[in-house]
């Protein structure tokens, strides 16, 4: 696909979160396209997946009806109850079931309603579906299956409604950790993760679902898996992220750019196995990094991050690296604003970093 | 149809209507006989047992009673309404489960057993605490995350605690309190103080499995726990026959005995819990299916329309409403008049709007607390940012 590739530019309008510029980047045939939000550019993607393969499977609780973020929305009525099913509320069972279908050779596609109700499955997507190729000497896999679940902030979700568990699945080898910043990104990613012949976590940036509206290609493309992509080029600091954050980010590094600084934003996109080559050549670059994310910091994924960096660049770096992330609290109901990292947060770390 | 309709069967014997009594509070210048004679009435249908022999269908009960339970499920339907109102002002956040329509399970519930007994419940829990005892204020401050709310703000809608009248919540993962219910009674049982708890899911936790697990164990060592399915029969959007092969949920813990109650009449409620309450103590785990209905949808985020009829829920308003079939046993047994109910609800709108009122005034929690109960002491917890001094300052 890469050699064809023609870019696009489009325009992102996000009113909460305002991104302003994810355009220009991305590697998509050009081709008609429609502006959609991200729930509506993840049904797309489904229909693709469902309608080009016949041994795909949808299934979850309440998906039938569209789902309760609507990204299911047609899907039962357009393949039939045979391939697009409500679960009863068990999510343990939902994945379990889903490796057994991919076992035999089928896509599944499982939702878990909100990220927060993950930790009941935790176990089969740890110790099933993670290890299943490895302990049967690849007689086995079920890498068919891909488990969709919207994780993040939303502003008023409070402790079981905004978590963001990515960090538990990025210490699991075998399994797959996607996350998407935009439509566009979504629809590609997406589709990629369910062809992907790896058991794959998606997770869906649920303050994005409505918010972030773009032009999104009407035609089945895939976005690769495990490449991050640089989405603002600077020289000064790098910054890397992943799902919703990444506007956050967008809004500091263009405050950073009125005082003169030039920053240089990653989409990660995948975070294992993550594309540590992209990250260490922009670090290279600028001498500096920065990473940011919802979840609690200690133990979250920048700290991972930060390691192979120093790892790798330690004699370049002219500053520690700097995480600003969700604090080591539960997910707050009031007070969310405290928790978040904020755009003030981080361009207050781009600061100190800079001036270190 | 998932939906079984019972019909309201509001039987009152000739000897019955002799007793006539009333509340002081209702008419203090009628003198008849104190609240507390003994009526008898029967159940809307009888209870179907599943590996145990069921209870009678005649409850015994007292005018003041009734009418307690008219007020007690008068309120609770009255503070849902406004919590309705206060999450479409936005002065709710978070996500909000509301319990009208379901009032019967949880009066009829307290009218059985102490506040000795624990309840442990999932998120629809407002009116589980105010059963146990909670107030207004401390309902809808913690609804809207002030400091005088149960949980100081810190918990929200779906995490209400009551620790003085052994109500441990509040737990927001569909099924997760079930264990836990089983681990509060084996602490009673190794007390010996013949309590007993009650652990409450709904239809859909039905299915998770690990009710199955805590119900092995609850069996296995024989503990006081009750396991009391709220069958309102959608878990979330999804009609009980579309999620589970058995909606008899009674039946459903096999070597476990099970019950099956009208929960929506709150006298048949209070009778099976009697009666779970002394088979726990005796032998062990028991079921009660209580077949209720929740007027709301799931959440605040769901209209609770496309997924049912609309004639279905005023079917059910109609034929089965807990606080309309209490009013008519009150009415049928001249235990106050019509107006006097009349004027009850009307005072029970005003100490809702009042506490409403109250509870906006209250501040939010100090933002030093989002950093205190994570341990013990909140030890080492720190606010990271690149700019920790700032952060820092906010902490002291």
């Amino acid at each position: 696909m890469a050699a064809t590739l023609v870019r696009l530019s489009r325009g992102v309008s996000i009113c909460r979160r305002s991104m302003s510029t994810f355009s220009g980047q991305d590697h998509v045939e050009t081709t008609k396209g429609k502006r959609m939000n991200l729930f509506s550019a993840i049904n797309q993607a489904l229909h693709i997946a469902l309608e080009t393969d016949p041994r795909s499977y949808l299934f979850g609780e309440d998906v039938g009806f569209g789902g309760v973020f609507r990204c299911t929305t047609g899907l039962a009525e357009r393949f039939g109850k045979q391939r697009v099913f409500n679960t009863p509320l068990c999510e343990q069972g939902i994945v379990g079931f889903g490796i057994g279908l991919a076992a035999m050779g089928n896509r599944a596609i499982a939702e878990i309603q909100f990220a927060d109700y993950i930790f009941p499955a935790f176990d089969q997507i740890v110790n099933e579906a993670a290890k299943f190729r490895y302990r049967s000497g690849n007689q086995f896999n079920c890498g068919g299956l891909t488990i969709r679940s919207p994780y993040g902030a939303v502003g008023h979700g409070g402790h079981y409604h905004s978590q963001s568990p990515e960090s538990f699945f990025c210490h699991v080898p075998g399994i797959k950790v996607v996350i998407p910043r935009s439509p566009l990104q979504a629809k590609g990613l997406l589709l990629a993760s369910i062809r992907d012949p790896n058991p794959v976590v998606f997770f869906e940036p649920k303050w994005l679902y409505r918010q972030a509206v773009e032009e999104v290609p009407d035609h089945d493309y895939m976005l690769p898996l495990s490449e991050a992509e640089v989405i603002r080029q600077g020289s000064d600091i790098t910054l890397v992220g992943w799902g919703a954050q990444l506007s956050v980010m967008e809004e500091a590094c263009a405050d950073a750019a009125k005082e003169g600084i030039s920053c240089e934003l990653i989409d990660l996109k995948t975070l294992i196995p993550w594309d540590k080559e992209t990250v260490e050549a922009s670090v290279r670059k600028t001498g500096r990094l920065l990473v940011s994310h919802e979840a609690p910091v200690t133990g979250g994924f920048g700290a991972e991050i930060s390691a192979a960096i120093v790892e790798r660049c330690f004699l370049r770096l002219e500053a520690p690296v700097a995480r600003v992330c969700g604090l080591d609290t539960p997910f707050p109901l009031v007070y969310e604003p405290f928790y978040m990292p904020t755009k003030n947060k981080i361009l207050e770390a781009i600061k100190s970093t800079i001036n270190y | 149809m998932a939906l079984r309709r019972l019909y309201l069967s509001s039987s009152s014997p000739a000897s019955n209507i002799l007793l006539r009594s009333l509340s002081p509070q209702v008419q203090p210048h009628r003198s008849f006989s104190s609240g507390d004679q003994t009526l008898t009435i029967e159940t809307s249908v009888p209870f179907t047992g599943h590996n145990c022999e069921p209870p009678s269908r005649s409850v015994e009960t007292t005018p003041s009673e009734l009418l307690s339970f008219f007020k007690d499920m008068s309120l609770m339907r009255r503070m849902e309404l406004a919590a309705d109102s206060l999450y479409k002002a936005k002065l709710i956040r978070g996500f909000c489960h509301l319990y009208d329509g379901q009032e019967a399970v949880s009066v009829g519930m307290e009218a059985a057993i102490t506040k000795k007994d624990c309840i442990i419940t999932a998120y629809r829990d407002h009116s589980i605490f105010l059963g146990r005892g909670g107030t207004l204020i401390e309902t809808f401050a913690e609804l809207m995350g002030r400091r005088a709310g149960c949980s100081k703000g810190k918990g929200g809608s779906m995490h209400f605690y009551k620790k003085d009248s052994g109500f441990y919540g509040g737990h927001g993962i569909v099924g997760a309190q079930v264990p836990l219910g089983c681990g509060l009674a084996f602490a009673q049982k190794y007390q010996k103080d013949n309590t007993v708890t009650f652990v409450m899911y709904g239809d859909g936790a039905a299915n998770q499995g690990q009710l199955f697990e805590a119900l092995n164990m609850a069996a296995l060592w024989d503990l006081p726990a009750i396991l009391v399915c709220e069958n309102n029969h959608y878990g979330m959007g999804t009609a009980e026959w579309r999620a589970a092969k058995s909606p008899a949920y009674y039946k459903r813990g096999d070597y476990v005995p099970g019950l099956k109650v009208d929960g929506m009449d709150a006298l048949a409620v209070k009778q099976a819990c009697k009666f779970a309450k002394e088979h726990a103590l005796k032998n062990g785990p028991l079921i009660l299916e209580m077949d209720t209905y929740r007027y709301h949808g799931h959440s605040m985020s769901d209209p609770g329309s496309t997924y049912r009829t609309r004639d279905e829920i005023s079917g059910v308003r109609q034929e089965r409403d807990p606080i309309e079939r209490i009013r008519k046993l009150i009415l049928a047994h001249d235990i106050a008049a019509a107006a006097d109910l009349k004027s009850i609800e009307k005072d029970i709108r005003k100490e809702v709007d009042e506490a409403v009122a109250q509870a906006k005034e209250i501040p939010m929690p100090e933002p030093s607390e989002l950093f205190t109960n994570v341990y013990v002491k909140g030890l080492g917890v720190e606010a990271f940012g690149a700019d920790r001094k700032e952060v820092r300052a906010v902490l002291l």
